[in-house]
């Protein structure tokens, strides 16, 4: 019992102060893309040329899909004039699909849920759909102390039966197809749908594969898109804020 | 002719191996594991002489022993069928299984011949399985039922299906049927590599990040002749061991958590995260995300502050997971619900091949740090050699082989980190276009991941493109370890073993 005791002395306390204060994020850290269209030289297509995914999409002025990219930084690599960067800042979290293209104006971030039904209390259940355990640690990660999600009275539970919705990451192999669907199913209405992880919201590294469903989007009425690859537990805590009005 | 010896990292003609008539090939293959040899990996490909000489597929197995540090291989060419070998030599049984599965080869005379990953098979040909009913294990009896968990689990954890056998509460035997996770990876990287494929390897299993994509980064350094500077292989080995210190630190606390000693897990499940913290410093990604690339590394710990924080990190990471872990070893409750749970001979473990901790913990003292090195020179005292009482092959000895390893790695770190070599951090390739891979090669690349060796075979055709790319991750090897580990015991102590183990869906399922 001494021993625990002291143990507890020492390992002190852990817990983040974030919403209310700013999140300590590693200086490299690959978060918001930061685009400034106007550097772009005529004609260059670089960027697009080295993306994995296609995340940066065809057309007039340089505009980048955050619901596919894997934030590697490729782009940036051969950008010659610095017209894509990668900022610090790990809030992305959408609530519609075509609110993850970003150009120049920047994100446009979720906001203006009417969650009210559930009242102060979210609980999840979590579905691993093809998640290669990247995007399932990160939201793993978010029941220890440090990010201490229950204290803003979210939880992540064992059964559909006892949720309010969703979290589920990866691009929906053929095989977990239908478990994916069941287990929505299981889910008392109104329920929502939180899609975390490019491989969820686009396939991913895998779009357009034969075993996988390029993500979640076409099967479920998905509620929150959480971008990244994974995303930092701060862009998925943050994301699940904004749907309980806690982060606006 | 006989197996060829190779060496870790080391690109080869391919027409250096000699092929074998099957009969002879499968007589070499059983004497070698009958001597103590174990199978690293084994896999078809489709044979490029298949005209002249009417054999469609060649088989190609990949052979270590640990103890003479002897690595090697063989091929040889099969048609529609060949006699199999899992009735002599057990470990090869889901290679077998998923030999038959990717190609339509049927394994004669396999004693549990079905699905491992549910596709259809990657050339069209029929299907070879046996009736349903025969694929599964049934138990009858009055006191007998089946218990079926999954593929949806109570955890944020990945899906696969369990099926207990049990006679009242004693579980006889526990059946394993993944495949849930398949993305295809293996398939889509032949005639690669293409600008997706870093990714999708460093995705194989995202808790591996740094395992996998090393192996695949040393593949194309054999192949494409590129050198790694020595700065460069000090920081993969320092994101090698980071990856297992945040892995070992997180299961740690969640066996603790499985007993329901709430202290050591919430402590672990907070330190864990500053492992990945450290990863993060380095790279910006706390699972090591495009930390590496072929040639080196993409992030160096270029400033005299980035170094000094890490190794102040280092220091603290020590002393917590000193207090947090060895709570664990001074709870009599802890400890009489590790000891005698889910154990695995050692006779057994051979058998089956079992690699990594699982493996250490029978007493089987298999490292590929040591047995296979490859890239920075590693100390005498590391890595770490199983003691006495971490060979008992229960949970208790299982988790004393993780504490053991997470000392001495945090040693190392601790060691190396102030000490790195110095010079550029990755080779200077010409900037317009990658290198040319060496045409009609094979190279094999074996690394220690945490969970125990990751293997990754990779073979090109004449225009220097991968013909075919086999990932063999530990959990292939590990997940029959865990329906060993349950016989005997009550189905209450499932989460626990399978905590001890911790073996990876997505790694197995592709």
């Amino acid at each position: 019992m001494l021993k625990i005791l002291a143990a507890r002395y020492q390992q002190g306390f852990r817990t983040i102060g974030y919403p209310d204060r700013p999140a300590v994020l590693p200086d490299r850290l690959r978060g918001l893309p930061v685009i400034l269209a106007g550097k772009c030289p005529d004609a260059c297509t670089l960027c697009a040329q080295v993306c994995p995914t296609g995340a940066i999409l065809p057309g007039q002025s340089l505009r980048l899909d955050l619901g596919r990219c894997l934030f590697c930084g490729a782009c940036t690599e051969v950008c010659p004039t610095g017209a894509i960067s990668f900022s610090n800042d790990a809030r992305l979290a959408a609530g519609k699909r075509a609110d993850l293209v970003i150009g120049s104006d920047g994100p446009k971030l979720a906001g203006g849920f009417d969650c009210q039904m559930f009242g102060r209390s979210i609980q999840f259940r979590q579905v691993s759909a093809g998640g290669c355990n990247g995007c399932e640690v990160d939201i793993n990660v978010l029941t220890t102390v440090v990010f201490d999600l229950s204290r803003f009275g979210i939880k992540i539970v064992a059964s559909p039966r006892h949720s309010d919705g969703l979290l589920v990451t990866g691009p929906v192999t053929r095989n977990m197809k239908s478990a994916t669907i069941d287990t929505c199913a299981a889910v008392p209405t109104p329920r929502l749908v939180v899609a975390v992880g490019a491989c969820a919201i686009s396939g991913g590294m895998f779009r357009d594969q034969p075993e996988q469903n390029n993500g979640v989007t076409d099967l479920l009425p998905v509620d929150l898109f959480i971008p990244g690859c994974p995303p930092h537990p701060i862009t998925i805590l943050d994301g699940l804020l904004r749907l309980i009005g806690r982060v606006k | 002719m006989s197996y060829l010896q190779i060496h870790n990292g080391q690109a080869l003609p391919f027409s250096q191996i000699p092929c074998l008539q099957f009969s002879e090939f499968r007589a070499l293959t059983v004497e070698a594991i009958t001597a103590g040899q174990r199978v690293c990996s084994f896999f078809a490909m489709p044979n490029p002489a298949a005209d002249e000489t009417g054999f469609a597929h060649l088989l190609v197995a990949v052979l270590a022993s640990n103890a003479d540090r002897h690595l090697s291989v063989l091929t040889s060419m099969v048609g529609p069928s060949f006699q199999s070998l899992t009735p002599d030599c057990p470990q090869f049984h889901m290679f077998e299984r998923e030999i038959a599965e990717q190609w339509g080869i049927m394994p004669i005379g396999h004693p549990w011949l079905r699905p491992v990953r549910f596709h259809k098979p990657w050339n069209d040909a029929p299907e070879v399985w046996p009736a349903e009913s025969a694929q599964l294990f049934h138990i009858g009896g009055g006191e007998a039922h089946e218990v079926a968990v999954g593929p949806v689990h109570a955890g944020v954890i990945e899906p696969g299906h369990f099926r207990f056998q049990c006679h009242g509460e004693v579980v006889f035997h526990l059946e394993i049927s993944l495949g849930y996770q398949h993305r295809g990876i293996e398939r889509e990287l032949t005639g690669g590599p293409f600008k997706k494929s870093p990714y999708q390897i460093e995705a194989l299993a995202g808790d591996t990040t740094i395992g996998h994509y090393l192996a695949w980064c040393r593949n194309l350094e054999a192949l494409q002749k590129i050198p790694v500077p020595p700065r460069a292989e000090a920081i993969r080995a320092i994101a090698l061991e980071l990856e297992r210190l945040a892995n070992h630190t997180g299961d740690l606390g969640a066996l603790g958590g499985d007993v329901g000693y709430l202290p050591t897990s919430s402590y672990c499940g907070r330190i864990r995260g500053d492992f990945l913290n450290m990863t993060a410093l380095i790279c910006g990604s706390r699972l090591g995300r495009g930390l590496l690339c072929p040639g080196g590394v993409r992030f160096d710990l270029d400033s005299p502050e980035r170094i000094e924080k890490l190794q102040k990190a280092l220091v603290k990471a020590a002393a917590d997971t000193q207090t947090a872990i060895q709570l664990l070893w001074d709870s009599p409750s802890v400890m009489s619900r590790f000891e005698n749970t889910g154990r695995v001979t050692r006779e057994a473990a051979i058998e089956l091949g079992l690699v990594g901790p699982a493996a250490r913990a029978c007493g089987i003292d298999n490292d590929t740090r040591r047995d296979f090195p490859c890239g920075h020179p590693l100390p005498e005292y590391f890595p770490d050699r199983p003691t006495h009482e971490s060979m008992t092959g229960d949970v208790a000895a299982r988790a004393l082989v993780r504490w053991h390893e997470l000392k001495k790695s945090l040693q190392f770190l601790l060691e190396l980190v102030p000490a790195l070599p110095t010079g550029p951090s990755k080779s200077l390739l010409p900037a317009d276009k990658t290198p040319d891979s060496q045409p009609d090669a094979l190279v094999v690349s074996l690394v220690e991941g945490w969970r125990g060796e990751i293997c990754h075979t990779a073979i090109t055709n004449a225009k220097g493109r991968l013909a075919r790319y086999k990932v063999v991750d530990p959990s292939f090897h590990n997940w029959i370890g865990l329906g060993m580990a349950l016989r005997h015991q009550e189905i209450s102590d499932f989460p626990l073993c399978n905590k001890s183990f911790s073996l990876s869906y997505c790694g197995f399922d592709l």
